[in-house]
């Protein structure tokens, strides 16, 4: 399982890369493999207040719908328009092509909160 | 969720992990949901072959001088219309015209039947089937005995040197890579193919065989996911989704397979009533017509912007590339063009009625 070591992850499966104080937000590769055929997504408008913990866009594989959840809180700055078109890239490229949405962190002490590679491949059994 | 050691597993159990699926409960049984990605596996059912473990299915024999008229007493289609070596539809109703299950029923003999169901309602038939025959037959269920292998799609009929001589919807005896099964030609794809019902001893090496042989048509075992696909674009209902205790063959489309000649059997009075005086609900299929989220079932379905139904069964449909789903809807709203909308995470998506199949095949 590809488990970049320059990201952050949420135990719900999101990575963050931290651009600044814009955090670039995804599903891990671990998460792409388990729904399998993404088909549709869902990203928040930008301008959206998002908060950490909280549900805030929705991957559908052919056989569910999947929310995906703010790995710390801001303003939603940019989102990949291009999934629109091919939302496969999610399941291709999850740490590149498939990156869903950006944040302008309000709060970049929630960073700490987030798991390191380590952790984050001991927390799904890799 | 339930617990992984409540459920049961098929004699296939080893050969899907084998081949790298991905395990999930259904019916009370683990099973394949997929394995190499169900867009992969319908396409290739589709274009090519594919191999699903339908074992977890149900097996029951019914024999003796009575088999048939009890049949006809408990199932909604009429037995005597089969040949032997031939299959059928049918419905299992309670007395208020609802589906216990739906199942094919196959004529091996004169009198003896074997009747194919659902696995979650293994129990439920076998109980029902015994506790309502009027008149005495041998009902068997030969469920644990029994292993199931479809082999679908458009170049299943390669395989074998049997194949011209045994027409769709029709049954025979037949040794298959060294085991005695019988081979029918129905499924759940809306493609040609075998069902193959064998010991469960010799299941795992039909399977591996079937699988070697099958390479030169790129074939792949699939899983529940793609079944479910392939039906839902062919809109065979799934029982408890799209037809259930509540609702009725009539209400879900399925009349043709109701014998309504026939003077007595469960559930009769109630479906004689709706098809005089109509139903006030309708199984509809529809496809969504603009982008949108894939629909989903229990997602509200408005005509006029007023909620009319409920989707029972909705995916993203690989052949086709849109949300297609089935669901009741009031009657008067269940017209063939209609446009409707599926509401999906409190927005409103824009849908037509189609005309059943979803998927319209060839000429």
């Amino acid at each position: 399982m590809n488990i970049p070591k320059n990201l952050k992850y949420a135990k719900s499966h999101e990575w963050v890369r931290v651009e600044g104080n814009t955090a670039v937000v995804g599903i891990t590769d671990h998460a792409q493999n388990e729904l399998s055929d993404v088909v549709y997504v869902e990203v928040p408008a930008v301008g959206a207040r998002v908060e950490a913990g909280k549900e805030c866009a929705v991957v559908e594989s052919v056989k569910a719908a999947s929310d995906i959840y703010a790995p710390v809180s801001g303003d939603v700055a940019a989102v990949n328009e291009e999934l629109s078109n091919a939302p496969e890239a999610l399941n291709q490229d999850p740490y590149g092509k498939g990156w869903m949405f950006t944040i302008t962190m309000s709060d970049p002490g929630e960073l700490g909160e987030l798991l390191n590679p380590d952790d984050y491949a001991h927390h799904i059994g890799a | 969720m339930q617990s992984t050691e409540l459920l049961r597993r098929t004699p296939l159990y080893a050969a899907h992990l084998e081949c790298g699926a991905k395990m999930v409960p259904f019916g009370g049984w683990e099973m394949p949901v997929q394995y190499s990605g169900i867009l992969e596996e319908h396409a290739a059912v589709r274009e090519r072959v594919g191999l699903f473990d339908i074992s977890h299915m149900g097996e029951f024999l019914v024999a003796g001088p009575n088999a048939e008229r009890a049949l006809n007493e408990l199932f909604t289609n009429d037995v005597s219309k089969m040949a032997v070596g031939q299959a059928q539809y049918t419905l299992l109703c309670n007395h208020q015209g609802g589906v216990i299950d739906d199942l094919i029923v196959y004529r091996l003999e004169p009198s003896v039947y074997l009747v194919i169901v659902n696995a979650a309602n293994i129990e439920t038939d076998f109980i029902w089937m015994n506790t309502n025959a009027t008149v005495s037959a041998v009902i068997e269920n030969l469920s644990d005995r029994f292993a199931g292998l479809a082999l679908q799609g458009p170049l299943a009929g390669r395989f074998f040197e049997f194949s011209p001589l045994l027409p769709r919807f029709h049954i025979q005896r037949q040794e298959v890579f060294g085991a005695e099964c019988w081979v029918a030609r129905t499924g759940y794809t809306g493609e040609d193919g075998f069902e193959l019902f064998c010991e469960a001893t010799d299941a795992p090496k039909l399977w591996k065989m079937l699988l070697g042989w099958g390479q030169q048509f790129g074939i792949k075992p699939c899983g529940l996911g793609a079944r479910d696909t392939l039906r839902l674009e062919m809109c065979y209902p799934l029982h408890g989704n799209d037809i259930t205790e509540e609702t009725t063959p009539v209400e879900a489309g399925l009349g043709k397979f109701v014998s309504f000649d026939k003077k007595l059997f469960v559930g009769r009075d109630v479906l004689v009533d709706q098809k005089d005086h109509g139903v006030r609900r309708k199984l509809i299929a529809f496809r969504m017509t603009e982008k949108s989220p894939p629909p989903r079932p229990h997602y509200p379905i408005l005509a006029g912007g007023r909620k009319v139904g409920e989707v029972t069964s909705g995916t993203q449909s690989p052949t086709l590339g849109v949300g297609i789903g089935m669901g009741y809807v009031e009657t008067a709203a269940a017209t063939t063009g209609g446009a409707i909308e599926i509401e999906i995470r409190q927005r409103r998506c824009p849908a037509v009625i189609e005309k059943k199949p979803i998927l319209k095949r060839g000429p």
